[in-house]
């Protein structure tokens, strides 16, 4: 959408900017028309974008596999079954090869956390002015708005919220099966008796709070990690399909160029968003892994 | 990219994705093919408890094929001899019976002979008689005679 009224810093700024709906300064509630707006919002606001794409990505793995769950039988199994079988044995084998310890809770996790994050990754597969650009036309001819203050982020997974909400998620997973299998006590004495330990009493007290310091940094570190990797990831892989999208606007031969690098960085793109999504879910299983087991 | 509400909308709606995933997609799938799994197991335990049996059946068979081909050369050789038994046993009927008939035919020959003589006997007797009394010109009384005529013909 670079035409001339709008610089490139300017598309790409439109680019990066959640639809966003909260309560203005002035205390009446509604959409941010632009960039400064959605910031003195502050955190009551919420990425309408981020929140429609997640949903209906997530609605439809859940309807697509709970169609397959309906058909499911031990004969022979057919169309969406097949595929939801192959999914959940792969899932199977990765909880299997990487959980220890039993809970019915963790492969379907772990199969919500890949399909689901595979689905919103995807949508960075899109090109980058399809769907904002329908959005834009909608606004405008729907609800009149100006199409440059309509902000329509597709790729879910590039918006920080949504990881490091996922990623919370399983923390708090984290958090209630230690305590739960290890109990407050044995929880409390993996943060602070590793990995220095002394039977002397008096070495042991000055030992409590460094480890605390590197264990709680290391308990800190698995959710922010696990939600930035992903968020990372799939930011830098939005800002180059947007940085080819600028060279549409430029000569022929740019324009040329930039469609090969858009088909080359789309199909590199392919092993990437399903190479994240496996990472997060193989870093869910084991995280839960860690909380299960006693050291 | 600022941090907002979003996150706690994402946070609730991750849980109950995975919470309507834990209740109604997991386990339904997951019980299919460990059902499918077992079936194919049994299927597989099944087939090969059936190809054991086949060679089993195959080996029964083969040892009645052979034992019935045993018994079938017993009764042949069996029959055989008792074939032979009865050629020999009507041989030697056979025999016995020619050499009874010639043996009565000799007998009978040897009757048929005796009564011959006997009656050339008695005929030269009379012959004799009626020669003597044509001789003598008077009848010879035979029963008076009866001394001689024995001693005639029994040198006869």
């Amino acid at each position: 959408m670079a035409s001339e009224t709008v610089t490139s810093t300017g598309y790409i700024k439109h680019h990066l900017q959640n639809m966003t709906f909260g309560k203005h300064p002035d205390g009446h509630w509604g959409l941010a028309h632009s960039v400064n707006e959605a910031k003195e919002m502050g955190f009551w606001a919420i990425h309408v974008d981020t929140m429609f794409w997640s949903i209906l990505l997530g609605v439809l793995f859940l309807w697509l596999f709970r169609k397959a769950a309906k058909q499911a039988t031990s004969g022979q199994p057919s169309g969406v079954l097949n595929f939801a079988e192959w999914i959940v044995e792969f899932i199977d084998s990765s909880v299997r090869g990487s959980f220890t310890s039993k809970n019915n809770l963790v492969a379907p996790l772990a199969l919500t956390v890949f399909v689901w994050v595979f689905l919103m990754n995807f949508m960075d597969l899109v090109p980058v002015d399809w769907l904002p650009s329908l959005a834009g036309w909608v606004g405008a001819s729907m609800f009149g708005a100006d199409p440059h203050h309509v902000y329509f982020r597709v790729v879910s997974t590039t918006d920080p919220n949504a990881t490091i909400g996922m990623s919370l998620a399983v923390f708090g997973l984290m958090l209630f099966y230690s305590i739960k299998i290890k109990g407050i006590g044995g929880f409390t004495a993996e943060l602070t008796m590793h990995p220095f330990h002394s039977h002397n009493k008096l070495v042991q007290l000055i030992f409590i709070p460094i480890n605390f310091f590197l264990e709680f940094v290391s308990l800190i570190a698995k959710p922010i990690s696990l939600a930035l990797r992903l968020f990372g990831n799939m930011y830098a892989g939005e800002m180059i399909f947007i940085l080819i999208a600028l060279m549409f606007s430029a000569s022929m031969t740019m324009q040329a160029l930039g469609g090969v690098l858009q088909l080359g960085w789309a199909i590199f793109h392919i092993l990437i968003i399903t190479l994240q999504a496996f990472i997060f879910m193989t870093l869910t299983i084991v995280y839960m892994d860690m909380a299960h087991s006693e050291h | 990219m600022n941090i907002n509400l979003t996150l706690i909308g994402q946070s609730i709606t991750f849980a109950l994705f995975v919470w309507f995933c834990m209740k109604y997609v997991w386990p339904p799938i997951m019980a299919a093919l460990d059902e499918r799994k077992t079936k194919i197991a049994d299927g597989l335990a099944a087939a090969e408890k059936g190809q054991h049996e086949e060679e089993l059946a195959k080996q029964r068979a083969a040892k009645t094929l052979k034992k019935a081909k045993d018994e079938a050369g017993e009764i042949l050789a069996a029959a055989q001899k008792r074939a032979t038994e009865i050629v020999e046993e009507a041989k030697g009927t056979a025999r016995a019976e020619a050499e009874r008939i010639v043996h009565s035919a000799n007998a009978e020959i040897e009757q048929e002979v005796n009564r011959a003589r006997e009656e050339l006997r008695g005929k030269v007797v009379s012959l004799a008689v009626a020669g003597a009394s044509k001789v003598l010109k008077r009848e010879v009384d035979a029963k008076a005679n009866e001394d001689l005529l024995k001693d005639l013909v029994a040198q006869l």
